[in-house]
């Protein structure tokens, strides 16, 4: 009843910050300026632990790698004009990635919008494409129901970032606060139950199969569905394969994880979908970096694909059996069907993709070589720093290796930036993971290249009391994109040389910042210089391993080439021996 | 998007979208279009019975039916979206408005006047050598009166993007029977 509730009187800047507190925000991270300084002040009041950024990209990533690692919505907020366009990439990256965030920008007083005022920008146009939704708001009125729709839309259904845009005067202007906001939202309805009928269908689909493979993404570990996936496998022993974003989610070690699939996947876990004859996708989006060149793409599969956005059954791949709904509801509902059912006895396929993974073993580095291998110095922080430990990569040579070579055994330990590939994710990724579970450690694994993207994050790290660890894989070049250029052409190494053998020095550069830092030249410093940094939670480190220059990434399958293509080293390719399948 | 086939000839839809009538709501699908790559051969956009709602009309080629379903469904997802139906030939009435500047002095107006008549338009405006031509129909039609008059001398014509109707009792806020997106598939937003 309107007439019970209680309004109070106050300007659109402390209804933003009432707002957030009841949608239960306890941290964001921001930068204030011009048009954003009227809510700056009432936050200065709040329970909300605002955390000062040193750039918006920051902010956005950081609050990306607080919603990963707290399966809450992260908050960034930013200033118009320049403040909201350096959010930009953070909300491309969240948009690809389906990571809820809410961005919260000033905009310049609503009669100013479209004169090129000092520091305007259509922010709300800029981000169409790039975000889940996104608000302007020219009324203190608005506030708490565009804030509580933003949070609605960025956490139910496929996540995403969503903006809110709130001119000046909507925060200097009184109104009079009413909650809880109801959401005009009709055209929004997520679907979340799968279909009975599809469900049985692809049960039926399954009871035929002979070569099946699940083909796990992202989704699985948006819905929490790890739990539903591995009492699936109890009852239909089928191989899996985990894509880049899946990492995690069914544990490495599980006698059906056939690896990750894709361009830098393992042989196993490629030609567990080139030759199988069901593909059971969830949350999976069939991305290029997967598929290799579509049309010869796992050509026997039959598709059953779940997703909870219709738009991605059928996109890249025509599908069999469509169902839209929560991955975790989609598990538990197969698996209730399925334990009436007789699956055929998949054992002979298993065990020629157990055969595979004994035979093409990621390539792990060059052991003669005395030079540092980057593949050792990752596997050793995961065996130091175990499975409990959060891993938050940036994005290159670095990231594939942690993808193959770190212990993913839990859900919701792996941060990464997939679809949108930003470099200059890890560093204010980890801060955000690090905000939102200080109990946890926070390994972040980055790039030479990566880390002089937004390194200055360290800083907030260090003032904020944020005790991330950071490990510098440093080979001194943009490792991926040489990669390209000594295959592709012919070894000329146009611009990716950085030299940072020599400038910037990490160690210094870290202690600048306020860390701790630490370096490893040879294999004999390796395990010293992690248990090092894994004593210290007073402050953040930085952890610098020079490593060899000419580390290569195997197994590859070339941009645009078929999986059936893949090499497990340069010019070699894998004996796949299936005749008899 | 696949287009499996780059030479297959493009086929015309018309889509019905319901949206809110929100400030941005058109840049949102036009921009939609642009960065999907899908072809629009006209949009149109005007209120409705209901002040919130708006409706649009858009006139699509696509290339396969895989085509069209991830049109509707992109549509679908854009939270302001409440509603896409497919306007399918024959089970919907299509209508365009042209206005056409014909060349026409003393000597050529009768006939031109008799063209007009044939195709029920009107003239909106004469000149001392030029007549403004009003006619509303299906796009044959149109441009049958087009192919009529151009012979007199078109100075300039302006024409609509296409507005349509389902026929039948059944409005696009039923769950439509002219949906393209399997039942199963029906998330209308995620």
């Amino acid at each position: 009843m309107a007439a019970d509730r209680k309004t109070t009187v106050m300007t659109g800047a402390q209804a933003v910050v009432r707002s957030l507190e009841n949608l239960g925000v306890e941290v964001a991270f921001g930068i204030p300026g011009g048009a954003v300084l009227p809510l700056y002040d009432p936050l200065f009041d709040s329970s909300i632990r605002h955390i000062l950024a040193r750039h918006e990209q920051g902010a956005a990533h950081a609050a990306e790698g607080y919603a990963v690692a707290t399966g809450r919505v992260g908050v960034c907020v930013a200033t118009s004009g320049p403040g909201a366009t350096n959010l930009v990439t953070g909300l491309g990256d969240a948009m690809m990635d389906s990571v809820p965030i809410v961005a919260i920008t000033g905009q310049v007083n609503s009669w100013a919008i479209g004169t090129d005022a000092f520091q305007e920008a259509d922010i709300r146009g800029i981000t169409f494409p790039i975000t889940k939704h996104n608000f302007l708001v020219r009324s203190a009125d608005d506030i708490p129901q565009a804030l509580t729709a933003a949070f609605h839309i960025a956490a139910t259904g496929r996540p995403g970032p969503v903006l809110v845009d709130i001119t000046k005067d909507a925060l200097t202007g009184s109104t009079a606060f009413d909650w809880p906001a109801e959401m005009d939202l009709p055209g929004y309805k997520p679907t979340t139950e799968p279909h009975v009928r599809q469900i049985r269908e692809a049960a039926a689909l399954i009871a035929e199969s002979h070569r099946p493979v699940l083909y796990a993404g992202g989704g699985v570990a948006k819905a929490h569905a790890s739990e539903a996936l591995a009492r699936l496998l109890d009852v239909a022993p089928m191989p899996v394969v985990t894509t880049l974003m899946a990492r995690g989610v069914l544990p490495d070690s599980h006698s059906l994880h056939m690896g990750m699939p894709g361009m830098h996947g393992s042989v196993s876990a490629v030609g567990a979908l080139q030759r199988s004859d069901l593909i059971v996708a969830v949350g999976a989006r069939f991305d290029d970096r997967v598929t290799g060149a579509l049309d010869s793409f796992a050509p026997d599969a039959r598709i059953i694909h779940c997703d909870i956005d219709p738009a991605e059954i059928g996109k890249n791949r025509a599908v069999d059996v469509p169902i839209v709904g929560d991955c975790r509801r989609m598990l538990e509902e197969l698996t209730g069907v399925l334990r009436d059912g007789d699956q055929p006895d998949w054992s002979e396929w298993v065990g020629y993709l157990d055969g595979l993974k004994t035979k093409y073993p990621t390539w792990a580095g060059d052991p003669e070589d005395d030079v540092l291998q980057p593949q050792e110095v990752i596997r050793r922080i995961g065996e130091i720093a175990g499975p409990e430990t959060i891993f938050v990569t940036g994005v290159g040579q670095h990231q594939m290796w942690s993808a193959h070579f770190l212990p993913h055994e839990k859900p919701g330990k792996w941060l990464t930036s997939g679809g949108a590939g930003t470099m200059g994710y890890c560093v204010p990724a980890a801060m955000g993971a690090k905000a939102g579970r200080p109990d946890q450690v926070v390994w972040g694994i980055d790039g030479d290249g990566c880390f002089q993207m937004t390194s200055q994050e360290l800083v907030t790290c260090a003032v904020n009391g944020i005790p991330v660890k950071i490990a510098i894989i440093n080979n001194s070049v943009l490792g991926m994109v040489r990669q390209w250029q000594k295959l592709f052409y012919g070894e000329r190494y146009s611009n990716t040389d950085l030299h940072s053998d020599r400038v910037p020095d990490f160690v210094k550069l870290a202690e600048a910042m306020g860390c701790v830092g630490l370096r490893a030249e040879t294999l004999d410093e390796v395990d010293g210089v992690i248990a090092q940094a894994m004593e210290i939670d007073d402050r953040p480190v930085v952890v610098e391993f020079v490593v060899a220059k000419d580390a290569m990434v195997w197994p590859m399958v070339a941009a645009g080439a078929s999986n059936d293509d893949i090499k497990i080293a340069r010019d070699m390719a894998p004996d796949w021996e299936d005749d008899d399948l | 998007m696949s287009e499996n086939n780059p030479v297959a000839t493009p086929e015309v839809h018309t889509l019905s979208v319901l949206v809110q009538n929100n400030p941005g709501v058109l840049a949102r699908i036009a921009g939609l279009f642009a960065r999907r790559g899908f072809n629009i051969e006209s949009l149109t956009v005007g209120p409705t019975e209901r002040e919130d709602y708006s409706r649009m009309t858009v006139v699509a080629l696509v290339t396969s039916d895989a085509v069209l379903e991830q049109i509707i469904k992109q549509l679908n997802k854009l939270v302001e979206v409440i509603r896409v139906s497919e306007m399918e030939r024959g089970k919907a009435v299509r209508r365009e408005l042209i206005l056409v500047k014909v060349h026409a002095d003393a000597s050529t107006r009768t006939d031109i006047l008799a063209i007009v008549e044939t195709f029920r338009g009107h003239v909106v405006d004469v000149a001392a050598d030029s007549m403004t031509v009003e006619v509303t129909g299906k796009y044959g039609k149109i441009h049958a009166m087009l192919e009529l008059l151009s012979p007199y001398g078109i100075k300039e014509l302006v024409q609509s993007g296409q507005v349509a109707l389902a026929r039948g009792p059944r409005t696009i806020t039923d769950r439509s029977k002219f949906d393209r997106t399997p039942k199963s598939q029906r998330g209308t937003a995620s």
